[in-house]
């Protein structure tokens, strides 16, 4: 069964008189433990396909399966839920809560979700072992460089167990060497079977994906699974 | 998401933003001060009175000459010819009455006193033996004017404490002889010092029997009747019988006014109630300024944290959840304030009671409550619309504003 399943997916953003269309008849199927990297130029459609595996937005019309659970119908709260338990974010900017320890910051997520201290202090103390952080659990983001920010992010992104890690341009704010860093510490977590979503401009790091979703106008214009396909047209 | 937790969120998220959280919880003590305050003040004001009136004695009914004005304009004063006088044959009817347990008449003038070659000016009031016990006072030497015929009065005097110290110094004053106007008159007793009441001095009045006054004045009318009734439950009774009884004297004329104490008291208290709420209402409307600049506190907040707000939507928040940080961290800066402000209000009063020892500067329970309840709720309903703000955000926009 495929963790991911998108079925006509069409979004639709109106901008005044214009409308425009974000994502246009997408189909794709990503199995568990995959490693794909979502190309393609500005204005693509790439955040938006990626907000949409999130939940954080809703397409205007098609289906979203995730864990074979049709989840475009859910109410927000329960969209919510599905945010808290199966899927994990990894932004570009890192996104911590600046006044928040770097072990608080790992431990918001539980905590929204409702898990009690104790358990929540012993996961956190296990990922910052695991992250390398365990020097660093109590500083402060802006007392942490950008490579062991993203680390915090990527321990807060994963200390749920998600079914799916999105990760949005995850080395856009950091130099090589760390960024490389990032991508081989997201690639072991993939190894271990965790099922890795990267969105990415950089031709460099997309090649180092599995597969390769290449968009184009709101289209998949290139699936690597399917070698040979013609693009959609 | 844990209720511990969300008041620990939200306070982590004041304490992040110390001048704006500092600046409301500021506003918000000043207005819960204020109110605590003023309305100590007003209250005091009101205690003050009622404690001045309570010194008057107790069950106490007064008759006045004349038709009370209170009433308005009616045909039936306008007809009547001058009242007549109270005399002091009134007032000794009066104490034949069954309810009635003491009767003292009261005239009053000014004159001289002049004794060890000293001499000022003071009231004089002529009264009888029972006034010393209708108006509780206490001898502090000798004894108070003897019971004698009021139509008779020896040529006696009982001077108040400050006439003693000012006149006599240490020396006792009892047995003494004293000039009061054309009078020569010995001092039989001093009264202990009560201070204020009936709006005059007691410490600096010097009486004298009523007939004595009365001759000396030239006149032949009370200023006063005072009469003290057998319990309080029968005060409202004594003054019907009082009024029948002068009635019949007076030919069938209404031409006088009984008030009694507690009217007086109850019109006093309800004016100062009146004057405290209203003080109070002027003080609460700082109150609502302070809520509406916590709502403007937390609008700001949420503009800038809205970043903040889509990561914790992407990291799996409930709207709910969202919004009741927020209302939380409305509820700490207004609950903050609140707490603060009542503790800056105490020591208003603290120091104002230190200033003027004799006001009675207590805020009153009814204006504590209401203040810290108005400082929570405006808090709370302020804090809504931009906790709801909070929690409507779109995930995908609030994320783009980091």
């Amino acid at each position: 069964m495929s963790v991911i399943q998108l079925v006509g997916i069409e979004r639709v953003f109106h901008l005044g008189d214009s409308s425009v269309h974000a994502l246009d008849h997408l189909d794709v199927a990503i199995e568990p433990g995959e490693y794909v990297a979502i190309m393609g130029p500005s204005g693509s459609g790439k955040s938006t396909l990626l907000n949409l595996l999130g939940l954080l937005d809703r397409p205007n019309v098609g289906s979203y399966r995730l864990e074979g659970r049709d989840v475009t119908t859910l109410s927000p709260d329960e969209q919510a839920e599905v945010r808290s338990r199966r899927i994990g974010f990894v932004f570009q900017s890192f996104h911590l809560v600046p006044r928040l320890t770097a072990a608080e910051n790992i431990a918001l997520p539980m905590m929204l979700a409702g898990i009690p201290g104790a358990e929540r202090d012993s996961r956190v103390e296990r990922a910052l072992k695991d992250f390398g952080l365990d020097q660093r659990s109590d500083h402060r983001p802006d007392q942490l460089s950008g490579g062991q920010r993203q680390r915090v992010a990527i321990a807060r992104a994963t200390i749920m167990q998600p079914a799916v890690l999105l990760a949005d341009e995850p080395t856009g704010n950091l130099d090589r060497a760390t960024g490389e860093d990032v991508i081989n510490l997201l690639e072991a977590l993939n190894a271990k079977g965790m099922t890795l979503i990267i969105v990415t401009h950089d031709q460099k790091l997309g090649a180092r994906a599995r597969r390769q979703l290449e968009m184009e106008d709101g289209r998949l214009k290139h699936d690597s699974a399917r070698d040979g396909a013609r693009p959609v047209a | 998401m844990r209720y511990p937790d969300v008041l620990r969120f939200a306070r982590d998220a004041a304490a992040g933003y110390p001048l704006r959280t500092g600046l409301s919880v500021l506003a918000m003590a000043i207005g819960v001060a204020a109110v605590v305050v003023l309305t100590a003040l007003g209250d005091g004001a009101r205690r003050y009175v009622v404690d001045q009136f309570s010194a008057l004695g107790s069950n106490l009914v007064i008759v006045l000459p004349g038709r009370s004005a209170t009433g308005g304009f009616s045909p039936a004063n306008a007809l009547t010819t001058t009242p007549r006088d109270l005399t002091i044959d009134d007032a000794f009817s009066l104490g034949r009455l069954p309810l009635v347990r003491r009767v003292a008449p009261l005239a009053a003038g000014t004159s001289e006193i002049s004794a060890m070659g000293r001499l000022r000016e003071v009231v004089v009031a002529g009264t009888a033996a029972p006034y010393i016990d209708i108006r509780s006072f206490r001898m502090a030497q000798g004894r108070f004017l003897p019971e004698a015929d009021w139509n008779r009065g020896a040529p006696v005097a009982v001077i108040g404490s400050k006439i003693q110290e000012e006149i006599f110094g240490n020396r006792p004053a009892v047995g003494e002889l004293i000039r009061l106007g054309d009078r020569r008159l010995r001092v039989v007793g001093v009264l202990k010092s009560v201070g204020q009441g009936l709006g005059m001095n007691t410490d600096e009045v010097v009486f004298v029997p009523v007939s004595l006054a009365q001759s000396m004045f030239n006149t032949n009318t009370l200023f006063r009747i005072l009469i003290e009734a057998r319990s309080r439950d029968e005060i409202e009774a004594v003054k019907a019988e009082v009024l029948a009884a002068l009635k019949a004297r007076h030919g069938g004329e209404e031409d006088v006014t009984v008030i009694t104490q507690d009217a007086v008291l109850a019109t006093f208290d309800k004016l100062l109630r009146a004057l405290t709420a209203a003080v109070a209402g002027i003080a609460a409307i700082s109150l609502a300024v302070a809520g509406i600049l916590v709502m403007n506190v937390m609008l700001v907040a949420v503009t800038q944290r809205t970043g903040e707000i889509g990561l914790l939507k992407a990291l799996g928040a409930r709207g709910t959840t969202i919004r009741n940080a927020f209302m939380a961290e409305a509820a700490m800066l207004s609950l903050v304030g609140a707490l603060t402000g009542y503790g800056l209000g105490l020591f208003g009063a603290f120091v104002l009671r230190q200033m003027y020892p004799v006001f009675p500067a207590y805020p009153p329970d009814w204006a504590v409550i209401a203040a810290l309840g108005t400082a929570l709720g405006t808090g709370l309903l302020f804090g809504i619309m931009p906790a709801r703000r909070a929690a409507r955000l779109d995930p995908v926009q609030a994320l783009m504003k980091h």
